[in-house]
């Protein structure tokens, strides 16, 4: 995950607490979603950001996770993230994205 | 009338030691970390000349294989040699690094670029034998200095190293003591992309068959910027480019977009002559030494050669409609605006979808669609994908949504509408136009009616704005009216004195 990226889920994470934050990623595959997650649930695995040893363990989740669908309005997913949905592979990312909560998520 | 596109250059220069020296990958890397294993693993992984040219994607750049060629080689293609090493191309042309060398100095006007005298006896006689030179770039080499003279340039006066095969042969100085724009580290990366623009141009000349004399403006769409400390990005690489090239009767500014930068200058290229403004335009870049060996970790810790080490140039003619050659059609553009939003879903659609649905065309109405061409063999190792394929399922999935295809057919669209990507990782230059001199081969040929060329740009790297962007044109065969074909003095008199006539005999016809 970009360092800068990292030092601002940090600083949201002090300032509005851990159990307030929502991670939502639009990663192009599953190892990069799991990589990101794995960063802000666990800490940086490439040991280069802010993140490195830090175990925030905020929640996470993909924009094209079932769980995150159901939030949206109907018409704006389809506006923003249908064309996506069909491109990506779906199945790869959620199960990349649950290994990753079952095993780092606090909330 | 539209615009024609006449003719277009590609070009490759070899850079191996460029990759150690000034590639942003390893020259941080020197800072943060000079003991480590990366810089010390790097030389055993950098290819030789040979190499370089019986690579298959460089083969396809200057022209010698075809984009559908190389889709039929099983990737990955570094441990593959192609069956064509030649250097010259009907595109332009692969330049070893020790010409290039000689090229830079002779690009230089302000005897900045110093050569030890040995390297140049040894080297002027190769590039002397290029066959883009002329008497008039060869006379601007001079003898060179004393390697002892250069090592103290580099040692005591802040020169950058100019090295060949490990060893220092040269060095560019600072313009000036104390001003960061004009830091023999700027002037080094200036001077690259210059000169590898008078070589774009001078191919893209030569492969139009028009005179030097006949190019009225230069657009440079390169990422540098060079100025002063008053005006840091004053301009203008495309006149310094055309001084060198002999572009006589050209003057021409540059224009700036990151990777959509090449895109945007192609439209302002055709507006320019389809306005009557200019009749011969050049739109010319030259390459990216900070680039080189840009994912190098990844190559490295892979077993991969350092792919990343070849600074790219183009160039494309835009002249006057002649009836032949394939027309830029303006009446189609995309453009993303400051409102459409980043998601890759709006930026598509304004690109791609929008554009065509304003001139009633369906996604499939285009032949074949030329977004950024990144070589994969460069980006799946570092982790990046294959680029221009995530393109072509996004216009995909785009076309099944406007139900101009079936979503079982995405994959068949995405092979026969797409290209498989052959260009340098060098931001601008795989950005839509590597297709261009393809297109126009494939327009001419009749094998395709439409091709649209997509530029994308990551404007945020500015810290300007948190903006995207892009543009996209589409080039179409063309229509058989030329230029020339409008209505002549004599014509005009000849259809009056007729008129007069027979008003006369209707006249005269009344009177009976």
């Amino acid at each position: 995950m970009d360092l800068e990226n990292q030092k601002r889920v940090k600083e949201f994470a002090e300032q509005y607490g851990p159990e307030n934050v929502v991670v939502l990623l639009g990663a192009a595959e599953g190892e990069a979603s799991g990589l990101a997650a794995e960063t802000v649930t666990n800490g940086d695995p490439t040991y280069a950001g802010p993140l490195t040893g830090v175990q925030l363990g905020l929640k996470v989740y993909h924009v094209c996770e079932p769980e995150i669908k159901a939030e949206f309005d109907e018409a704006v997913y389809d506006e923003q993230v249908s064309m996506m949905e069909m491109v990506l592979d779906v199945d790869d990312i959620v199960s990349e994205m649950t290994s990753i909560r079952e095993q780092y998520c606090k909330y | 009338m539209k615009s024609v596109i006449k003719g277009a250059g590609y070009i490759l220069v070899h850079t191996p030691d460029m990759v150690l020296h000034n590639g942003t990958t390893q020259t941080t890397e020197r800072i943060v970390n000079p003991d480590g294993e990366y810089l010390k693993e790097l030389p055993s992984h950098i290819r030789s000349f040979d190499q370089a040219l019986s690579y298959w994607p460089n083969q396809v750049y200057i022209g010698n294989k075809t984009p559908d060629d190389l889709a039929a080689v099983e990737q990955p293609w570094y441990d593959k040699t192609c069956d064509v090493n030649d250097r010259y191309g009907k595109f332009g042309q692969i330049m070893p690094q020790e010409e290039f060398l000689l090229l830079m100095q002779a690009c230089d006007v302000f005897d900045l670029v110093k050569l030890d005298k040995d390297f140049v006896a040894a080297n002027k006689p190769a590039l002397a034998a290029n066959p883009i030179m002329d008497e008039s770039i060869l006379a601007r080499i001079g003898e060179g200095i004393d390697g002892a003279e250069v090592a103290r340039l580099v040692n005591e006066e802040h020169s950058e190293g100019l090295y060949h095969n490990g060893t220092l042969v040269g060095c560019v100085n600072r313009a000036h003591d104390i001003d960061v724009n004009l830091s023999a580290h700027v002037m080094h990366e200036n001077i690259v992309s210059k000169a590898s623009s008078v070589m774009a141009l001078l191919s893209a000349v030569q492969n139009a068959g028009i005179s030097k004399d006949e190019v009225e403006y230069v657009i440079d769409c390169c990422e540098e910027a060079c100025g002063d400390m008053n005006q840091r990005g004053g301009g203008n690489f495309a006149k310094a480019a055309a001084e060198i090239a002999g572009l006589n009767n050209a003057t021409g500014s540059d224009a700036r977009g990151f990777c959509a930068g090449p895109s945007h200058a192609m439209i302002e290229a055709a507006a320019l002559v389809e306005s009557g403004a200019y009749k011969t335009v050049i739109v010319t870049a030259g390459g990216c030494t900070a680039k080189l060996g840009m994912n190098g970790k990844d190559h490295v810790k892979k077993g991969l050669p350092i792919l990343e080490d070849m600074v790219g140039g183009f160039a494309v003619v835009v002249t006057q409609n002649d009836g032949v050659n394939p027309e830029i059609n303006l009446e189609i553009l995309g453009r993303h605006t400051v409102g459409t939003g980043s998601a890759p879903q709006a930026v598509i659609g304004s690109l791609v979808t929008d554009p065509l649905e304003r001139a009633g065309l369906k996604v499939t109405d285009i032949d074949k669609f030329s977004p950024e061409m990144q070589n994969p063999d460069i980006t799946k190792p570092a982790g990046a994908g294959d680029v221009p394929q995530a393109n072509y399922k996004m216009i995909a999935a785009l076309a099944v949504k406007r139900g101009d295809i079936a979503k079982a057919d995405l994959a068949k669209f995405t092979t026969e509408h797409g290209l498989t990507g052959w260009a340098p990782t060098q931001g601008h230059i795989p950005s839509g136009v590597p297709y261009i001199g393809f297109a126009r081969e494939d327009l001419l040929a009749g094998k395709i009616s439409r091709a649209m060329i997509i530029g994308k740009g990551s404007l945020f790297l500015g810290r300007m704005t948190n903006l995207f962007d892009g543009v996209s044109f589409v080039i179409q065969k063309n229509s058989g009216e030329t230029q020339a074909a409008g209505v002549s003095e004599e014509e005009v008199k000849g259809m009056i004195a007729k008129a007069m006539k027979e008003f006369a005999a209707t006249l005269l016809a009344q009177a009976e």
